[in-house]
């Protein structure tokens, strides 16, 4: 053997050049807990936070009870039927509302977004309405559409349309014009560029101008029912103001936050399940 | 359709029914007319490479010829079918690569069509993939598919093997160039690659200035081979033509002195815009068919 340099010694890595910088594969830096596992310690961290704070005194009963107190509190309220009813009737005016301003925003979008005449028309008073607090309009609608239900979902309808219409607008709009013309060199004709071409593209925005809308249905439903309601959600809480139950306006607002939960979660779901040619980023 | 035209060598191509006449064309951005007095004909079945150097106007005479831009002055006559691979492959990413390639189609193809036009290109694994997780290449190759399966009289091809590997564009090029025979289908291709031109076209352009600047009949015997005779002394007059703009505008190619029309004012058909592109089923035969090797003038 003719080997002019000393062979290898295996029993040492060899150094490495200052420069160099080892890639660090993502297998190993695999996480120590399930993703589930992570989310949920943060709810229960408040939650002992919040026993210990009412165990010790430090937060006094009639501010705010513990949350034993408040579990026997919502299943005395499950039991006597009372917060069923109410959350069927919140439920059922928030789905009856985000549906009519849904179609509504929506259909208007497309009116403008798809024709200039349409926009035209349309797109300045839009705009200009939008620009108008919709809570503050809660006297006209009183005055309008009296006390009954038309007001309530008159009012989620108005917080719902607005926020769909600016985001199905802008999603139609910004869709690719290299992609449209592609359409139209394969033969589509008219409908058959808003159907495979305009409307699949712009269904990213729609879908983030539904979960506004969806936060926007359930403060509207917050306001409509705390004005003047004698049943729902809000009603249950407007009594409990009167008599100073703590308690049960707590766990009205937990109602409200898991309804909004579910809600968020369909959503979600939906995204998944409609969006799911778009690569997506999912953080690190 | 008039399969019989490809023989060996189509130096005929021009005398055939016209796929394509182009005369007079001006497309203008702005006051920078990117195409300017353009004269263009191409025969029925003939296989045409269009070179150029980079933002010279290539893609947008593919445009005008598909239709896509009618902002244009000048007459254009197109087959009614045709069909585009576009520079970018440009697919819906929200449709399956398999209903990407059927989109448009009349009727209700079936996805078997699709996967052949695919298995053709070598995609025949990815029908079901979402175009976003394509490579560059697959991509490329799938927006190939969808021009092919349309099976159109006019094929234009916008640089269509740029991203591919020298392995897969020679399968792609021998490809276009088999159903191109099979089909009889004109083709008018966009390329920088000289012997890509020499390999698959009976004609080859070179555009400069908006219009076709230099045009030579490749008098090759098909199949046509990198190594063979006059390949190389053709690929050199082109890269030649390519290379050094004096030399190309200082050779012969003033515009009076030629046989052509003469140059139109602008002003002749302004009122013409927009519904120029006319299908022509019933087109005048093409007969101007001068010395093939001369520059075109407009
Ligand atoms: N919509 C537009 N508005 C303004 N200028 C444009 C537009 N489209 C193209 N141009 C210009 O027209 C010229 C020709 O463009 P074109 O895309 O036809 O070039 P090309 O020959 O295909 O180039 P490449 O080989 O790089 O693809 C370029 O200078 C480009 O900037
Ligand atoms: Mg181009």
């Amino acid at each position: 053997m003719s080997v002019s340099h000393a062979p290898p010694d295996t029993s040492l890595p060899p150094p490495l050049p200052p420069s160099l910088e080892r890639v660090v594969p993502l297998g190993s830096r695999r996480s120590w807990s399930p993703r589930w596992l992570r989310r949920a310690w943060g709810p229960v961290l408040l939650l002992v936070a919040w026993q210990v704070a009412s165990a010790t005194g430090v937060l006094r009963p009639d501010t705010l009870g513990s949350p034993g107190a408040m579990a026997a509190t919502a299943r005395d309220l499950l039991a006597d039927g009372t917060l069923p009813s109410a959350m069927l009737v919140s439920v059922r005016r928030v789905a009856v509302g985000l549906l009519v301003g849904v179609v509504a925003g929506t259909g208007l979008a497309l009116v403008s977004g798809l024709s200039r005449l349409g926009e035209d028309l349309l797109d300045a008073t839009v705009q200009m309405l939008r620009s108008i607090p919709w809570v503050g309009a809660i006297p006209l609608f009183i005055i309008w559409l009296g006390i009954g239900e038309a007001p309530k979902i008159a009012l989620i309808a108005l917080g719902v349309a607005f926020h769909l219409y600016l985001n199905v607008y802008a999603g139609i709009r910004g869709v690719d014009p290299q992609l449209v013309e592609a359409g139209d060199s394969l033969g589509l004709g008219r409908w058959g560029l808003v159907r495979h071409v305009v409307l699949p593209g712009a269904l990213p925005g729609a879908m983030t101008g539904l979960r506004y809308a969806l936060a926007t249905a359930w403060l509207a439903l917050v306001f409509g029912e705390q004005i003047n309601a004698d049943d729902g959600i809000g009603f249950l809480m407007n009594q409990a103001r009167e008599f100073l139950r703590t308690d049960v306006i707590v766990v009205c607002l937990v109602v409200y936050a898991v309804l909004g939960l579910v809600a968020d979660f369909i959503v979600r779901s939906l995204e998944r399940l409609l969006l799911q040619w778009r690569p997506t980023f999912t953080g690190q | 359709m008039a399969t019989d035209l490809h023989g060996p060598v189509t130096p005929s191509a021009g005398t055939g029914p016209a796929a394509v006449r182009v005369s007079g064309l001006t497309r203008s951005f702005g006051d920078r007319a990117v195409i300017d007095h353009l004269e263009l004909s191409m025969g029925q079945g003939e296989f045409v490479a269009l070179l150029g150097r980079s933002g010279c106007g290539k893609s947008t005479l593919l445009r005008v010829l598909a239709g896509l831009d009618r902002e244009i002055a000048g007459e254009v006559f197109v087959p009614r079918r045709r069909a585009v691979a576009f520079q970018a492959p440009r697919l819906m990413p929200w449709k399956r690569v398999w209903r990407n390639v059927l989109l448009g189609l009349p009727g209700r193809p079936d996805r078997a069509r699709a996967e052949e036009a695919l298995r053709e290109v070598g995609l025949g694994h990815r029908t079901d993939a979402w175009p976003a997780t394509l490579s560059g290449g697959e991509a490329q190759r799938a927006s190939l598919a969808r021009a092919l399966v349309r099976a159109p009289d006019l094929l234009l091809l916008d640089e269509p093997f740029g991203a591919l590997d020298a392995l897969t564009r020679i399968t792609a090029q021998r490809l276009v160039a088999e159903l191109w025979q099979r089909r009889g289908c004109a083709v008018l291709l966009v390329t920088h690659d000289v012997e890509e031109a020499l390999l698959l076209a009976d004609r080859v352009l070179v555009m400069d200035r908006g219009m076709i600047a230099y045009e030579r009949t490749v008098g090759l015997e098909r199949p046509r081979d990198l190594a063979g005779p006059g390949f190389a002394a053709l690929r050199a007059e082109l890269l030649g033509r390519l290379g050094v703009e004096g030399a190309v505008s200082g050779a012969r190619d003033t515009p009076e002195t030629d046989g052509g029309p003469p140059r139109q004012p602008a002003s002749a058909t302004p009122e013409a815009n927009g519904g120029l592109i006319r299908p022509t089923a019933s087109d005048t035969p093409e007969t101007a068919d001068g010395p093939r090797a001369a520059p075109v003038s407009a």
